[in-house]
């Protein structure tokens, strides 16, 4: 048993080096930083409608999960196979996100204001 | 060569069979699919919370809500204080990725450290928000409660509506909830590696990769933070 573990192990691709990490961490922290200076300066001071600040903080979630997924969670460096498996599962999301957002749209204009 | 020598022939193509077709070993692969299943999980709570909030005319504002500094301020500092969660969870995670990175080069001494340092960022994690939850239910929130018309007057910047604000505060406390679990049970596992790290089982194992196996849990429950960060506190 041990042995076929040891053979896995020698398998492995070599992880990140240090300095990635402190780079991915770098780019986390900048990304961050970006979005408290929106909601605190450009959204207050009117430079940005809070509506197309929604869409610019959704971008920058999704690269924040980008960089989590693709390098601390070491996605980036697997086989195409598992990648694919791993993300196009995720159209099913999407699916139900467009799906909800008619459906609150909808409701949105029908319902009464409460 | 006839037909039938070359049926003979062993096949080594990745999916012939007799190893792993990604080169992912068993666990590892196993803890993916768990957590693509907990994602699923996840988006459906934010989703219907987006949905929720789309049909509304009105919403609590977060910079008006989230203002307080517990134990220093009550208000004046919209957001300050779950900045300082995030970074905590970040760097938590950053600590994680370094144990993984000791994993490898089987270092049993550093992936101590940085183990015990993953598991001091997630109960600073875990007071933050137990701080964080304690103020909301001296504000009135809570699960199925809300402040009264006074208070709610403050929480928002458009009309006030009691529907808005009570669907907001069961999804803050549903969602946050669900994610702060997450983390206690992280922290537990990560807890339980830590011991069988300084008891030198996976010295005498040859390898890391319980390591790697929790680390993707710990990142997983960073990313979702991530988004919960900006679906209730930014958007």
């Amino acid at each position: 048993m041990s042995e076929i573990h040891t053979e896995h192990a020698h398998d492995e691709h070599a992880g990140l080096s240090k300095k990635k990490i402190w780079q991915v961490f770098g780019v986390l922290l900048m990304i961050t930083v970006i979005e408290f200076i929106i909601a605190l300066w450009v959204i207050p001071n009117k430079h940005m409608s809070q509506h197309i600040g929604n869409y610019v903080y959704i971008v920058l979630t999704l690269i924040k999960a980008y960089y989590i997924v693709a390098y601390f969670m070491h996605l980036k460096y697997e086989k195409l196979g598992l990648q694919l498996t791993l993300t196009v599962s995720f159209i099913f999301i999407i699916y139900f996100i467009v799906l909800m957002l008619i459906e609150g749209g909808y409701l949105h204009l029908h319902m009464p204001l409460v | 060569m006839s037909s039938l020598s070359q049926l003979d022939q062993v096949k080594t193509t990745p999916w012939s069979g007799g190893r792993s077709p990604w080169s992912v070993e068993y666990g590892k692969l196993m803890m993916w699919f768990f957590l693509i299943s907990d994602a699923f999980t996840f988006s459906s709570l934010l989703v219907y919370y987006g949905a929720q909030r789309f049909t509304k005319f009105t919403w609590p504002d977060p910079d008006l809500v989230f203002q307080s500094i517990p134990g220093i301020t009550d208000s004046g500092a919209p957001l300050v204080f779950v900045g300082l969660m995030t970074f905590i969870l970040i760097m938590s995670s950053v600590t994680m990725v370094l144990a993984v990175e000791a994993g490898h080069r089987r270092s049993k001494r550093e992936v101590i450290w940085w183990m015990v340092a993953t598991i001091i960022g997630g109960l600073m994690f875990l007071g933050c928000q137990a701080a964080e939850w304690t103020h909301l239910f001296h504000e009135g929130f809570g699960w199925g409660k809300i402040p009264n018309a006074e208070t709610l007057k403050h929480l928002f910047t458009g009309e006030v509506s009691t529907v808005s604000a009570l669907q907001f505060s069961n999804l803050f406390f549903t969602i946050t909830g669900f994610h702060g679990f997450h983390v206690f049970s992280g922290v537990i596992i990560n807890i339980i590696i830590l011991c069988m790290t300084i008891n030198g089982t996976f010295e005498k194992r040859g390898h890391y990769l319980m390591i790697e196996k929790v680390g993707l849990y710990w990142h997983f429950v960073d990313l979702v933070w991530v988004f919960v960060f900006t679906f209730f506190y930014l958007v």
